[in-house]
């Protein structure tokens, strides 16, 4: 092509992240990403590149600019408190005899 | 044999052979259009473009699978899919000539995709009623493919024409160029007459109304010109090609020619 010397078409694109339900009923799970010129671009090319082999009923695309994300450099701040908690988790409590549907 | 039983038998056979050449006719245009989308896998401007226009072919080449198949059936002279792809020389393939026209730019690729998308769509969805039980389950198969064909291509054809200046000034460029190629698309003989006829297959009046509709839609969203309609000197269903196919085949049955009944 006669692009030689230009900034690649795809880096212009924008990014999308691209979510992924593979049965009803199942929730949309994140796959990957993809470059794409709008969103409905973006929906063609997962389905192209992401549900080939029948992996998916449905298709989120989200921009990737759009997605909030926690802070690395605050995981210790955010996930540490809950490590030492382990009274969160149900298996810490022992059931009584007593209890019979749970 | 009384000669009822002969004009009916008479009959018969001609009905027989205008479907095998109508059957070959749509494998044909597609066998030709996936071949030609083929060409540009590891050439397109994306990864993700990559995949998309190699998932078109092979849709297309497994509609022209199931269309071949039957058509070697209809002929009753034991020729199997593979035989009517790989043996036969251009004037003996079908297709529309508007599928065997050059990829060009990639605007190029669109507008034939374009073209051809809607067409197949109308043609399926026709034949989703046919009174021949086999061409119909293939329509059905082969319509919801060709919706998302369709998609696709309008989707680009917008984006492109409703682009940059120089992506409109292409495509409107390629519009202009392969719309001679469409008058064919919706010229009946007296195949797709007798076709019609025999309720086989949509008469291609009705085709070419809802067609038409599609395409100034389309148009109108991608701010491009609709050219004048052409008359038209090439005669792909009738075997009478552009200098392209020759070329096309020459790539696509080059193997099995070289080696005649090679495996892999």
């Amino acid at each position: 092509m006669s692009d030689a010397g230009k900034t690649p078409v795809a880096a212009e694109w924008p990014l999308f992240e691209v979510f992924i339900r593979s049965r009803a009923g199942l929730e949309h799970k994140h796959v990957g990403s993809l470059h794409a010129a709008d969103a409905r671009m973006a929906v063609e090319h997962a389905r192209d590149v992401y549900t080939r082999r029948q992996e998916g009923v449905s298709i989120w695309v989200v921009r990737s600019a759009d997605v909030i994300a926690s802070d690395p450099e605050e995981a210790d701040a955010l996930f540490e408190p809950a490590r030492d908690k382990v009274y969160r988790h149900p298996t810490f409590y022992v059931i009584p005899e007593e209890v019979k549907n749970l | 044999m009384s000669p009822a039983v002969a004009t009916a038998a008479r009959a018969d056979r001609a009905l027989n052979e205008a479907l095998l050449r109508y059957v070959l006719r749509l494998g044909d245009t597609s066998l030709v259009l996936g071949q030609r989308l083929g060409e540009w896998v590891g050439h397109a401007p994306t990864l993700e473009e990559d995949l998309g226009l190699a998932n078109l072919a092979l849709d297309l080449i497994g509609q022209a699978r199931l269309l071949l198949t039957y058509a070697g059936e209809i002929e009753g002279r034991e020729r199997d899919e593979d035989a009517l792809a790989y043996l036969r020389d251009a004037p003996e393939f079908f297709n529309l000539a508007l599928a065997e026209q050059p990829n060009g730019d990639f605007g190029c690729t669109i507008v034939r995709q374009w073209l051809l998308d809607a067409w197949q769509l109308e043609i399926y969805a026709g034949l989703q009623e046919s009174t021949d039980s086999r061409l119909a389950a293939i329509a059905a198969k082969a319509l919801k493919e060709t919706r998302y064909h369709y998609r696709f291509s309008s989707g680009w054809l917008v984006r492109l024409g409703d682009g940059t200046a120089e992506s409109h000034e292409r495509v409107q460029r390629a519009v202009d160029q392969l719309w001679r190629f469409t008058s064919e698309l919706f010229a009946p003989d007296e195949v797709d007459e007798r076709m019609a006829s025999a309720g086989i297959a949509p008469s291609l009046s009705t085709a070419e109304v809802r067609w038409s509709a599609h395409m100034d839609e389309d148009l109108r969203a991608a701010t491009l010109k609709r050219p004048a309609a052409q008359p038209y000197p090439w005669h792909g269903k009738r075997g009478v090609h552009t200098e392209h196919l020759g070329y096309v085949l020459a790539e696509m049955q080059h193997l099995q020619r070289t080696y005649p009944g090679a495996r892999w």
